[in-house]
């Protein structure tokens, strides 16, 4: 096979002897920097990682929620310093509380703000209005927006966690344990997850009463009911999908490689089947937040959520009803901010599914 | 499939059964009884009301007095207003129900025209607008696209007349209920259809001949809609069930209005009630599912 034939024509005769091995030297002469150089490979190396990365960076709608959540969180992190008003304190003009500064429409000023203002005072603008206690609504609505940011990621943390123990078990062990456990998983499945939450808040607020001055007790029983809630019962999905990614990659060759060559358990969950399973799972958590968003300002929409005076996007919303047809303005801008949020994370989430899914690159 | 039904139906009751035992021992761990909240009541008052109710005696002989009613129909009555609760949730959830099954339909026939077109027209502009406006909607609580409604159309416009005993309009509560699941419907018919589209079997129709409409309708999206009829049967009960928000927000006195109240008002057996009958609904749902699943798509093998 090695032998080169075309290099043999059989009706010249060979210039040098017959017997000879007929080498040209040149050929075995050491190569120059240059030629190594050619040699070597042209692209860098791509992992999976930057691989992905660069077909994000492509999809424009991806970049876009990106660029809009940054902008959000920047403005929910900055704001509070720059803005002058709490989220709690009613508005008061040189000292004195201002009675008349309440429902007002954005970048308008209340009587004794104007006359403060004609004498030299500064006074920072009220950017969305004010609302029907008298307080400035733009900062509300920044904190709604933390609170809301800060339930869906810390939820969809918790699901993850739970999700992931659960699921790599199950799938990994199989037989009776996975039988089992996906028994359980499908019974709270089936479970009535809003009815649930709502008992479990009503129980919980009687049983625990967060003592200090904590952000656990700011925010109030109901969020920590939510929480535990979502430990308790929203994993199932994440659980289901692990332990479907976990018997899909079980099968491959080199799990049996590692099993034959004496690896533990765990150590054949950490090693192998979660890094060929996170992307498809990290992607799932990601769309978990909307919804734990969207969980949320549903409860607090129905009286279930954070405690008064902390306000959140859902709270802000439901108390906007009372006045909606003339304060059509304080309904607006939060479910604006949810609605953004949430649309940022779905289209984040496609964008990343698209970039990241290995069943979907081509 | 015989022994697969009745896996299925033996797990159905199990959870039901698991609803039941939650339900009722985490309502007995709140503190405060359904008197607790009204006037002062002479004791033998209370103990007769607690005598009535079977609250004197233990909370396990509780629980089997009430498994043993709810095995005969009987889910008691309710502790504030003293009428049968069955009776109730049958009033009730007839509201509901009408109001979710428009719903429903809406969803499935918008979600898979807009669907299917999005599918058909892959990388074009109705396209990309269609998946635009359902990503937007599924955004959107449902109760932030109920009060904008409410605004433009009952307030602002006066086209639609708001909820009242004399004008039971469904339209914008149907609407706001309809939005969110006719854009997960929209989303899901586009990927299977596309799915569908790549197969052999329509390559193969296509090329010997039959026509368009026929590889469409008959190839492509009766083997589309599988993944949509496992989305619709959960649906049903979620949009029976979940319609507490658009309910509140339009004022309608169906089963999720009642249930909030029975929450506030400690009405134990009420809660109970409601819980259970909404649990079996769902469970039912889920079962119904899982058969019709295997039974339109017979290459699916259920464990």
């Amino acid at each position: 096979m090695g032998i080169e034939k075309e290099s043999y024509n059989p009706d010249q005769t060979p210039k040098k002897h017959a017997l000879s091995l007929q080498l040209d030297v040149s050929k075995f002469e050491k190569a120059t920097d240059e030629e190594k150089k050619q040699a070597d490979v042209m692209s860098e190396s791509s992992s999976f990682f930057r691989d992905g990365m660069k077909k994000l960076r492509k999809n424009p709608l991806a970049v876009f929620s990106i660029i809009v959540l940054i902008i959000i969180l920047a403005t929910i992190i900055i704001a509070p310093h720059v803005v002058p008003y709490s989220y709690s304190q009613i508005i008061t003009v040189d000292g004195r509380r201002d009675k008349s500064a309440t429902n007002m429409a954005p970048f308008t000023y209340s009587k004794m703000e104007q006359a403060y203002m004609a004498k030299g005072g500064k006074v920072f603008p009220h950017i969305m209005g004010t609302d029907e206690l008298g307080r400035d609504y733009f900062i509300r609505v920044v904190y709604g927006t933390r609170i809301s940011l800060s339930v869906g990621v810390f939820a969809a943390l918790i699901v993850l966690i739970i999700g992931i123990l659960y699921g790599s078990v199950s799938g990994y062990y199989g037989g009776k344990v996975d039988l089992i456990m996906m028994r359980i998983v499908d019974v709270i499945y089936s479970l009535p997850d809003l009815l649930m939450i709502i008992l479990l808040s009503v129980v919980l607020n009687e049983v625990i009463k967060p003592s200090g001055n904590g952000f656990l007790a700011k925010l109030g029983t109901n969020m920590i009911s939510l929480f535990i809630v979502f430990g308790l019962l929203y994993w199932v999905g994440m659980a289901r999908l692990v332990r479907g990614q976990i018997l899909t990659i079980k099968q491959n060759d080199y799990i049996l490689a590692a099993k034959v060559s004496g690896a533990k358990g765990s150590h054949i969950i950490r090693r192998h089947i979660l890094p060929n399973s996170i992307s498809v799972i990290i992607i799932s958590a990601a769309l978990q937040i909307p919804s734990a968003i969207f969980t949320e300002s549903f409860l607090s929409f129905i009286g279930l959520g954070v405690k008064a005076p902390m306000p959140s996007l859902g709270s802000l919303a439901s108390a906007a009803r009372s006045g909606i047809t003339t304060y059509t303005y304080k309904l607006i801008f939060p479910s604006i901010m949810i609605g953004l949020i949430t649309l940022a994370f779905n289209l984040l989430g496609d964008g990343l599914r698209d970039a990241f899914d290995p069943k979907l690159r081509r | 499939m015989f022994k697969y039904i009745v896996k299925r139906i033996l797990l159905a009751f199990v959870t039901i059964f698991i609803v039941c035992l939650i339900t009722f021992f985490t309502m007995n761990a709140i503190p405060g009884g359904p008197f607790a909240g009204e006037k002062a009541k002479s004791p033998e008052v209370q103990a007769a009301l607690e005598r009535r109710f079977n609250l004197d005696k233990p909370v396990g002989t509780q629980f089997l007095l009430y498994m043993k009613n709810l095995a005969h129909g009987d889910f008691g009555i309710s502790a504030k207003t003293g009428r049968e609760i069955s009776a109730t949730i049958g009033t009730k959830f007839k509201v509901s129900a009408r109001m979710g099954i428009f719903a429903v339909i809406l969803a499935v026939i918008q979600g898979v025209f807009f669907g299917s077109i999005a599918a058909l027209q892959r990388n074009k502009w109705p396209d990309r607008v269609i998946i635009f406006v359902s990503t937007l909607f599924t955004s959107l609580p449902s109760f932030v696209l109920g009060s904008f409604l409410l605004v433009i159309f009952s307030v602002k416009l006066g086209w639609v007349q708001a909820w009242s005993p004399q004008h039971q309009s469904l339209i914008l509560p149907v609407l706001s209920l309809a939005a969110y699941p006719a854009a997960y419907i929209t989303r899901l018919t586009k990927t299977s259809m596309l799915d569908v589209l790549g197969q052999d079997y329509v390559r193969t129709a296509r090329a010997k001949g039959v026509r368009s409409s026929k590889v469409l309708f008959v190839h492509t999206l009766r083997n589309a809609l599988i993944p949509v009829v496992t989305y619709v049967g959960p649906m049903i009960a979620s949009i029976l069930t979940g319609s507490l928000v658009v309910e509140q927000i339009f004022t309608v006195g169906g089963l999720g209005n009642e249930f909030v109240q029975s929450i506030t008002n400690r009405d134990y057996p009420m809660i109970m009630g409601v819980t259970i009958f909404l649990a079996v609904f769902m469970v039912t749902m889920n079962l119904l599912t899982d058969i019709v699943y295997k039974l339109i798509d017979p290459r699916i093998t259920l464990e």
